[in-house]
């Protein structure tokens, strides 16, 4: 025989002399990639070739990113609305205050222990004291009603304690069970805050949350379908090749690979598209919500989108394109058989 | 190489293409395949590279008993053999390169031995200064040699052509069956299916005929035995 061929090497590899069987490995070995090195190269081979593809056909390739990149973008666009959100009711410090009104015949010793107490609360940052006068001449300043008070002839404010809790992690189950302990302690007569407006606006933030979330959700299922055509398209047009590729011994896996790199493409394509399209967004947004907040004496710039919940949404992407490539490729690719 | 026992195929509809066919290729031997179209030349190749499965009887190719074997071990099979096509079957958006390569890349032959391999297959078809075109800027005859030098390229012990010069005038067709003789001459099966009368004549092989489903003549049978 002239010639030694992969297949009469494993097959005679029983019979063959040690020398003559370590010379065929060496050949082998100088002609074939190694099992590690074939499964690579088949994947540079199938990442390089789709690549070039899709440079090639600009339009579509463009065109397929931008509808996936729209679907990306808008439920990271949400996510971005919310993020920032959050971030705003982080200027919730005054009315964040608990307000302690202590008994009238507290002493000056108690007042001290009683602070000293407080202070050292893990989730209190200090302790102001407002006496009965002070609060008098504040609420005469503040309200206009001086004369009214002054025809009761006595202070009726009661002293109190200003509270300002650790804006770190201080949720509204905190502030509930700070007011609790807070209630618990000797000679105060009544501990107040107004948390109803923290609830409710941490309730519509939940609640967008799961907006967000279902609208994922439903726009991924978006993808995977858009994906799932597209390649379909591509698979149709392949057709002679792939019947070709069978011809001549290539696995199905071989087959199915570029597809596959396709789908990570387009998800990767969509995932910048999307990444482009928010950050141009936010930057348009920024100067009129910095204009808005100036209205209200506050300084707000607009976060743009972080770089883990940016890396997170390119896998996203990636992910539901190579989902997308995976199903299409398993429906439509045992149909094209050699006739 | 190639054992046919009692080999029936019969379509969806009961139409028989081939029916108790028996027959044995030698290794190293070279057939041609003949008879009038509809005879059952495709069908009968179409069994060989596993494209379609006998309806009854056994085939033996290479030792490997086709009947037996799954739908999985298939491609590992095909490797085994070169085809070659009427329609050529080359892929137009590839140059001539990309198109004999192919079977290297699937097997995962080192990039240096593919471009030697490639290059030693173009210049035993005479195509070496091709290799950059696109298979459409060449005319038919050059585009079937590239289609041989596909089918070769992988070095396979069998090799199947299906009317390989069907579309070619006299002299191109015997230098195609010229190359086939050469690549028989050193130790590879090839079975040639081919309704071209000049060029069975012109070749001093053992001919198959069918005719009606059957084997109807087999020149070598006597050299056999």
């Amino acid at each position: 025989m002239g010639f030694v061929s992969a297949a009469s090497y494993t097959r005679n590899r029983g019979r063959l002399p040690p020398e003559a069987r370590a010379v065929a490995r060496r050949e082998r070995d100088n002609i074939y990639h190694s099992f590690v090195g074939r499964y690579f190269g088949s994947h540079l081979w199938a990442m390089v070739s789709t690549l070039g593809q899709f440079w090639r056909t600009p339009f579509s390739s463009l065109m397929t990113s931008l509808v996936l990149g729209v679907a990306l973008a808008l439920p990271t666009g949400l996510y971005v609305l919310l993020d920032n959100t959050r971030q705003l009711t982080g200027v919730w410090d005054d009315s964040a205050q608990i307000t302690v009104f202590l008994d009238e015949s507290l002493q000056d010793v108690e007042r001290t222990a009683l602070i000293d107490t407080i202070s050292q609360h893990e989730h209190v940052s200090g302790v102001t004291f407002i006496s009965k006068e002070q609060a008098l001449s504040e609420f005469k300043q503040m309200s206009g009603l001086g004369d009214a008070i002054e025809v009761l002839g006595e202070n009726p404010l009661p002293p109190v304690l200003i509270i300002t809790p650790l804006f770190q992690g201080f949720t509204p189950e905190v502030a509930q069970s700070l007011i609790a302990y807070l209630k618990t302690l000797p000679r105060i007569s009544a501990v107040q805050m107004d948390l109803q407006w923290v609830k409710r606006l941490n309730g519509l933030l939940d609640i967008g949350q799961y907006g967000l979330y279902l609208f994922a959700a439903f726009l991924g299922i978006a993808i995977l379908v858009v994906v799932g055509n597209t390649i379909r398209l591509i698979i149709q047009n392949k057709r002679q090749e792939i019947v070709v590729t069978k011809l001549i011994g290539g696995t199905d896996a071989f087959i199915r690979r570029p597809f596959l790199y396709w789908g990570v493409w387009f998800g990767l394509g969509g995932g910048a598209v999307a990444w482009l399209l928010v950050t141009a967004t936010v930057w348009t947004l920024r100067g009129p919500v910095s204009q808005l907040a100036s209205l209200y004496n506050a300084q707000y710039l607009l976060q743009y989108l972080g770089l883990i919940p940016g890396i997170t949404m390119l896998s996203a992407g990636i992910i539901l394109g190579l989902g997308g490539a995976w199903l299409s490729v398993g429906r439509h690719l045992r149909e094209i058989e050699p006739r | 190489m190639i054992e046919f026992t009692n080999v029936v195929k019969r379509y969806p509809g009961g139409y028989e293409a081939l029916s108790n066919l028996s027959f044995h290729v030698a290794p190293a031997e070279m057939v041609f395949l003949t008879g009038h179209s509809g005879a059952g030349k495709s069908t009968l190749l179409k069994l060989i590279a596993l494209i379609e499965r006998a309806t009854r009887g056994h085939i033996l190719v290479d030792r490997s008993n086709l009947g037996q074997m799954s739908r999985r071990n298939i491609p590992h099979f095909r490797r085994s053999m070169g085809i070659v096509f009427q329609n050529h079957n080359l892929l137009f958006d590839r140059s001539v390169f990309d198109n004999v390569a192919l079977p290297l890349i699937i097997t995962g032959v080192r990039n240096r031995e593919i471009g030697r391999r490639v290059r030693a297959a173009l210049d035993k078809v005479g195509l070496l200064g091709k290799e950059k075109h696109l298979p459409i800027a060449l005319s038919t005859g050059e585009q079937q040699r590239v289609g041989i030098a596909r089918a070769v390229v992988n070095r396979p012990k069998l090799l199947l052509a299906d009317e390989p010069t069907g579309n070619l005038d006299p002299e191109l067709s015997a230098e195609i069956m010229g190359i086939f003789q050469d690549f028989n001459s050193i130790g590879t099966t090839v079975m040639v299916a081919t309704h071209d009368v000049a060029i069975i004549d012109k070749f001093p092989f053992r001919v198959l005929k069918l005719g009606q489903s059957r084997l109807i003549s087999d020149s070598g049978s006597e050299q056999r035995h």
